[in-house]
């Protein structure tokens, strides 16, 4: 099964990675009044039923893909074939 | 206690990717302390009475900093160590590897900047009453270079005042920090006091010829502290 998970700096973190895209952004004359910087992680699980799976990654968010302090995450699993 | 006492051991460890390893060991070696070198695959950690986790980019900073060397085979030994009571110490890397593994409080983020800064900073010494400040004076202003990225250390309002009133907060950067770490933290203890990280490194000031010396209070009051331990209670062997 896939999933993906998105890492995000939690909101009240500053973002300096976020800050400098959007600082060239708006040199390369975009609006644009905000940008953050977070991290993609896609998987391929061997598990096969999605609520194990959920699970599963709900603790590989916790304990390795973020750091709960400063980030927070969503698990997206793909669709049923 | 003999004169001839041997010399008291202090484990620095080397993850993949560590570079100031071999630096911590000379300045120990030159503070008086034998320095055991570990190797991050090792489960078992040798007989010591300290461990040093040294700077650099264990296992290339992958996701984020220290976040994978936490997982490395001798850390849970060095947890255990830690929840003994022994005494840890991790510089630049080595704290945020310790805020990784839980056994600092906090987190360490990108600079302000986005800028690597390496240059000499202005530290303050807030506690002197720690196994790695007990050389220093109260408010004694070091001179101690800093080497880093992501230096930035955070602390959510909660925790932050959490630290302040227990007095967990060593270092700070006196003037401008230059990682922009909230309330100036350059360095911090676990509630225990055993546990303490920061991110300038005394390694590096310990010889006149590289500008100051001030980092040798700082390793070399853990010296003195492994040295009170082992006259305390010497090692079996």
């Amino acid at each position: 099964m896939r999933a993906t998970v998105l890492v995000r700096p939690k909101p009240g973190i500053l973002d300096p990675q976020g800050e400098a895209v959007l600082g060239s952004l708006k040199q390369l004359g975009f609006a644009v009044d905000d940008a953050r910087v977070g991290r993609v992680v896609d998987l391929e699980l061997e598990n096969g039923d999605r609520e194990q799976a959920r699970a599963e990654l709900e603790r590989m968010c916790e304990q390795l893909l973020a750091n709960p302090l400063i980030e927070s995450y969503e698990i997206e699993l793909a669709e049923d074939e | 206690m003999s004169t001839t006492a041997p010399k008291p051991r202090v484990a620095v460890v080397t993850f993949p990717g560590s570079n100031d390893d071999r630096d911590a060991a000379l300045a120990l070696a030159r503070l008086g302390a034998e320095p055991v070198p570990v190797w991050h695959a090792d489960r078992e950690l040798p007989e010591v009475r300290a461990v040093v986790l040294p700077g650099g980019f264990s296992y290339g900073d992958y996701l984020r900093a220290g976040a994978l060397a936490r997982f490395a085979p001798v850390m849970e030994s060095v947890r255990a160590f830690a929840a003994d009571g022994g005494l840890v110490l991790g510089i630049c890397n080595g704290f945020q590897v310790l805020c990784e593994a839980g056994l600092l409080p906090g987190a360490l983020r990108p600079n302000h900047s986005l800028s690597f800064v390496c240059r000499d900073v202005l530290l303050r010494v807030e506690r002197t009453d720690t196994a790695f400040t007990a050389r220093c004076a109260k408010r004694q202003r070091l001179s101690i270079p800093v080497k880093h990225g992501e230096g930035c250390f955070f602390a959510g309002p909660e925790l932050l005042s959490e630290l302040e009133a227990s007095g967990q907060i060593v270092l700070r950067y006196e003037g401008e920090s230059p990682n922009g770490s909230v309330a100036g933290i350059a360095g911090v203890v676990n509630a225990e006091g055993n546990v303490m990280g920061l991110m300038p490194h005394p390694e590096h000031a310990v010889d006149a010829l590289s500008g100051s010396t001030d980092g040798a209070l700082l390793l070399g009051s853990l010296v003195d502290a492994v040295r009170q331990i082992e006259s305390a209670q010497p090692a079996a062997a």
